[in-house]
């Protein structure tokens, strides 16, 4: 009875559940980093490891698709982790970047938007030619999740889809924005990730906000502003250049 | 006041996912362009203006630096709330795709940094 009660508290104050359970994760993985590692892998990363293995196990339990916030206690976890307390984060950590690193790498950055998006559906196509599709449609959805998992949809909205397709580019975001999350901080050393310079091209190539978002938080806190700000330019990007130009490329090639 | 930081920062936010979404509209995408990037340009702005005209309290300050010190948290929260199912059980091709994007897109930041830096050994 007096576990009923608990829950119950705990499922009313959702949010403020959340509060506390992610700070006793964090807690918990810089205690891992300090100890299993010596600080070699950073507290951040594995927390947000931690996370996605919660997210994995949420999932294949209650088998909906938002991880661990399925589950009635931690549905803060959602709240806490939804698009709205994301967005309002990555703005704060703008204060104090500095205006100069900006203005240097403005065109670079613009420019690595682009090419992100490009890249990206360009290699998504391939592994779906690969893997026997061979309209034009198809292949360009399955691009267009390459680049992001919001970027699948909307493309694949537009040209008409089937939405086995549409799911198919979704995972391929997914898998990206996982990936980029947890490759970030091993990865970063060997391509100079380490100067906000670096990190805003970063955040134009690799364009999935939330995979750039957890990376760069891995990686080096610092970094974040310049990453996330070339980021949110790429979904809008992507929305634009897949269904239209990109589309076109690929219906010529086929 | 804290929570003048904390209104500063909303301001901005809403502000920069407005035009963001106008953006969207302008050019005809299902999506909002940059909206969050722009808010940050925005509170970027707004408190390097700030040394010159007015000043922003200590406080104030704190209003953002604490969400701000939030970031990582909210960023394990989002981690914990990912589908992760669906990215590993749909299939070898969207995985490969997944990868093989991140593989190629990383592999592309050493050359895309030397630009910028580029013009800086010239000069």
């Amino acid at each position: 009875m007096i576990l009923d009660s608990l829950f119950t508290v705990l499922e009313k104050n959702a949010l403020i559940t959340a509060f506390a359970f992610v700070g006793i994760l964090v807690w918990f993985s810089y205690e891992i980093s300090a100890r299993l590692t010596r600080g070699h892998v950073h507290g951040s990363a594995i927390a947000i490891a931690l996370g996605l293995v919660l997210a994995y196990v949420g999932g294949s339990v209650t088998g909906g698709n938002q991880g661990l916030a399925d589950f009635s206690l931690f549905a803060g976890v959602g709240v806490m982790g939804g698009a709205m307390f994301r967005d309002f984060a990555i703005v704060a950590t703008a204060f104090g970047a500095e205006l100069e690193a900006l203005k240097r790498a403005g065109l670079v950055g613009a420019a690595s938007v682009v090419i992100g998006v490009v890249l990206s559906f360009m290699v998504g196509a391939v592994i779906a030619v690969a893997f026997g599709y061979t309209d034009a449609v198809s292949i360009s959805t399955i691009g267009a999740g390459a680049a992001t998992y919001i970027v699948g949809p909307v493309t694949g909205t537009a040209l008409g889809a089937d939405s086995g397709i549409i799911a198919l580019s979704v995972a391929a975001g997914l898998t990206k924005s996982v990936l980029v999350m947890i490759g970030t901080p091993f990865i970063a050393p060997r391509i100079g990730l380490n100067n906000p310079h670096a990190a805003l091209i970063y955040g134009g190539l690799m364009g999935t906000t939330s995979g750039v978002a957890g990376g760069l938080a891995a990686t080096d806190p610092k970094l974040v502003p310049y990453g996330a700000m070339t980021a949110t330019f790429y979904t809008g990007v992507g929305c634009l250049l897949a269904p239209s130009v990109l589309f076109l490329l690929v219906r010529a090639l086929v | 006041m804290v929570i003048y930081g904390v209104a500063l920062l909303s301001f901005c936010m809403l502000a920069g996912v407005f035009v963001g979404d106008l953006l969207g509209d302008l050019i005809g995408v299902q999506a909002n362009v940059g909206g969050v990037g722009i808010a940050m340009l925005l509170l970027i702005v707004l408190s390097n203006l700030s040394h010159t005209r007015f000043t922003l309290g200590e406080p104030t300050e704190k209003g953002i630096g604490f969400w701000s010190a939030m970031y990582i948290p909210i960023v394990v929260a989002m981690a914990a709330k990912q589908n992760v199912i669906a990215a590993i059980s749909s299939g070898w091709m969207a995985i490969v795709a997944g990868v093989a994007a991140v593989a190629v897109s990383f592999a592309m930041i050493p050359v895309l940094s030397r630009f910028g830096k580029g013009e800086q050994h010239d000069s």
